[in-house]
């Protein structure tokens, strides 16, 4: 019985030891050198997180496990170049705007060291998306010039989230240049591409103007109103620009890290000459979209982009609120190599004159156009022959319209119907009325006893305002002018001003 | 002389002497004369007050040298680099000294000492016979222009405590007393280095300025600075922030101190 007892001693021993080093020996993991680093049996191994400069990212992760993973990162103040001529004293992670770029996966657990330089000024923390814990880790880290601090955090989630310092005056500390990207992969890892790059965009509030030189300084005033002078990508305007582009070619997938660190200003992110192939809306892993023109990027976000690049060329970067673009810096380019398509971009191929039909309304020119055209008018109705040519097309068309839908009731030769329908033929009726009543029973219609050469009839004419002005002054002109009868033309406006002055017709003339 | 009449004449100086110290009117030597005032913290809990009174004191005019606290050590050996105990300061104490009793190149006799605790600073101000300076006293000294005992209306003076956020800590800090002195004739409160204070962990905010807001009665007020009396008062907010960041231990390259006496 002792003898089988003794692995259960042995074990019981080793435990009671309190060595954890040679519990764990035999899986080659780190000794927790403090009892706050608790090993987690889902998580096997350690590495240390290859950090990678903007515009720049680490590798894709290639193992199939989650790890626990050690990050450095050191907060600096650094006087640099903010455009030509300008410096400004950045507040950064890891001696660059934005910030280190870290890269992990689902699943992982983060020891993470927050060092702070002896040589700052500021007590600096940070607090990253991807931790669920309080401040997302602020309220751990918040460490004074010459300090470090050290929390550890699982990632819970996959996705691309920003961090950023979260020390009072909080914009202040990002409007310095304290925010950066960690990619939280997907446990399956993301779509293999060509090239990935990191881009991330910010605002300044610098004491000067756009471009004012020499060492700039922070303007809260400017901060709370929300008008930067500068909106860059990358921490310096010209940072993606000429020598620095970012490069790919023809054909190549290419995915673009892209976020935000604010502190005020949402970004519309946009490729000029390419569209977002895939769009990984907000940073998530799992609501993704195709085929974007324009990716909305609120501060404290991020998008994933990943687009072909079909045709060679300078593709322009920009934040498509577009005065940020060409006057306050927020603009980058990706050069493009390789052999053109002509069917999916052809270039300029005709270059050619042109003129247009019509000087602009309302300037002299139309003025004075508009009255020779009236006083030809006037001298065209004042021509009798052309006139009398007018009234002679209008007999012609009216005579259609009648064909359509007076002869039903009057006949062909307007003769009408003995005892029911009245004749249009040599008709005293029509030859005694004037226009306005002869205008007026087309459209209204008539009702009650009249008397036609000689003979009574009571029926009912239906009212025929279905007709149109034209429709009516021309088959009344035809009407006035045939069989015998002759009369003037009836104009459009005569009949459009009976019309007017009518209103609609009775609903039931039969009443 | 009758030794009766030298012993009287001895003892009426004396008397005078101290009649004269107690009424204040010559600050010691290096101090100036702070008046009674009033403070308004810029962080407060609710059921604290609104305005603080800040009895008359003696404050050092210009921040304690590295030929200053040079002394100090001398007098005192457990105060030494090599010799002081790791729970009253951490591994950076006097790093740029050369020596325990050498300050060496890096740390000019003139310059500001840096690099030393709070309990190190402490310690100094009672070898002096002395004391730190209170948050009040500190900020109700600072609040000082030039030209006027509240300097929250001199765009000028503000503007040029600003500036010192936005500058880089240079390599080589530069002697005290180099600038201007204020109102009640105190040099380098602004502009040279962060400086203790004896109360220097009330009114903390913590790291995370979100939380800042909430229930807990000493942690008042973040980045929204919904609890601070003076939102445009950043600087004395940056001070706050700096402040809470601290242990009683640390060691920090760019703060230093300044000793304050009861009158």
């Amino acid at each position: 019985m002792i003898i089988r007892s003794i692995p259960v001693l042995t074990a019981l021993a080793l435990l009671a030891s309190g060595n954890p080093s040679s519990v764990y020996a035999q899986n080659e993991i780190a000794a927790p050198t403090n009892l706050a680093n608790l090993i987690d049996p889902g998580v096997s191994g350690v590495e240390t997180a290859i950090l990678a400069q903007a515009p720049n990212v680490p590798p894709p992760l290639k193992r199939k496990f989650a790890t626990k993973v050690i990050v450095n990162l050191e907060v600096k103040e650094v006087t640099k170049r903010l455009a030509d001529g300008v410096d400004y004293v950045f507040w950064t992670f890891g001696g660059d705007v934005p910030g280190s770029f870290i890269r992990i996966r689902e699943g992982d657990q983060v020891e993470f060291h927050l060092n702070n330089h002896q040589n700052n000024k500021m007590p600096h923390s940070i607090d990253l998306h991807a931790v669920s814990g309080p401040g997302g880790g602020a309220a751990s880290s918040f460490t004074a010039p010459g300090h470090s601090s050290q929390f550890s955090f699982k990632a819970l989630h996959s996705g691309l989230f920003v961090y950023h310092c979260a020390t009072a005056p909080v914009g202040m500390h990002i409007g310095s240049g304290m925010y950066g990207l960690i990619l939280v992969e997907p446990k399956e890892g993301l779509p293999p591409v060509d090239r990935e790059y990191y881009v991330m965009q910010g605002e300044f509030y610098t004491t000067g103007q756009f471009g004012e030189e020499g060492l700039q300084g922070f303007d809260m005033n400017k901060a709370v109103d929300e008008k930067p002078p500068y909106v860059v990508f990358n921490g310096a305007v010209d940072s993606l620009v000429g020598d620095r582009s970012m490069t790919a070619n023809v054909g190549q997938n290419v995915r673009i890290f892209f976020g935000n660190g604010g502190p005020n200003l949402t970004s519309s992110f946009h490729i000029i000459g390419g569209q977002f192939d895939t769009l990984y809306q907000d940073g998530t892993m799992t609501n993704i979209l195709h085929n974007v023109q324009t990716a909305s990027v609120p501060p404290g976000s991020a998008v994933v982009v990943d687009f072909k690049a079909n045709a060679p060329g300078t593709y322009v970067l920009v934040d498509h609120a577009i005065f940020r673009a060409f006057n306050k810096g927020a603009l980058g380019m990706l050069k493009v190599d390789g052999p053109s398509d002509l069917l999916v971009y052809s270039g300029k191929e005709v270059d050619a004159t042109y003129i247009g039909k019509a000087a602009d309304a309302g300037s002299e020119t139309e003025k004075k156009v508009a009255a020779l055209k009236a006083e030809v008018a006037r001298e065209i109705t004042s021509n009798p022959k052309i006139a009398d040519l007018n009234k002679q097309i209008q007999i012609q068309k009216g005579k259609t319209v009648y064909m359509q839908t007076c002869f039903v009731c009057h006949q062909p030769t307007g003769q009408g119907i003995p005892e029911q329908i009245p004749p249009l033929a040599l008709s005293d009726f029509l030859a005694s009325k004037d226009k306005e009543n002869i205008i007026r029973g087309v459209l209204m219609g008539r009702t009650g006893k009249i008397t036609v050469n000689g003979k009574t009839y009571s029926g009912t004419m239906i009212p025929l305002n279905y007709l149109t002005d034209e429709q009516v002054a021309n088959v009344l002109t035809y009407v006035r002018n045939t069989w015998g009868n002759s009369g003037d033309a009836v104009t459009v406006p005569e009949v459009a001003k009976i019309r007017k002055e009518s209103g609609p017709p009775p609903a039931n003339p039969y009443e | 002389m009758k030794t009766w009449m030298r012993n009287s004449i001895m003892a009426l100086m004396m008397l005078m002497g101290a009649v004269g110290q107690s009424f204040g009117q010559t600050p010691p030597a290096g101090m100036a004369l702070i008046p009674d005032g009033v403070y308004r913290p810029l962080f407060r809990g609710e059921s604290d007050p609104k305005e603080v009174i800040v009895k008359s004191f003696y404050l050092d005019i210009l921040p304690v040298t590295n030929g200053g606290f040079l002394e100090f050590v001398r007098a005192i050996p457990r105060w030494r680099r090599s010799q002081v105990k790791r729970i009253f300061a951490d591994e950076s104490y006097l790093k740029s000294w050369a020596g325990d009793l050498d300050p060496g190149t890096n740390a000019p006799a003139n310059v500001p000492v840096t690099e030393i605790s709070w309990f190190a600073a402490k310690a100094y101000a009672q070898w002096k016979g002395e004391r730190l300076p209170s948050v009040a006293e500190w900020e109700y000294a600072a609040a000082a222009s030039p030209t006027r005992a509240d300097g929250k209306d001199d765009t000028n003076f503000t503007r040029q405590v600003l500036a010192w956020y936005s500058t880089p800590a240079p390599a080589q800090l530069p002697a005290a007393g180099l600038g201007q002195a204020n109102f009640w004739g105190v040099r380098d409160l602004h502009g040279l280095v962060w400086e203790w204070v004896a109360d220097f962990n009330t009114a903390l905010v913590t790291g995370d300025a979100g939380s800042d807001n909430g229930l807990d009665r000493r942690l008042f007020c973040g980045t929204g600075s919904q609890g601070a009396t003076d939102v445009q008062n950043y600087p004395a907010f940056m001070r706050y922030g700096f402040r809470s960041s601290l242990k009683a231990n640390y060691s920090v390259h760019n703060l230093g101190f300044r000793c304050a006496k009861d009158l």
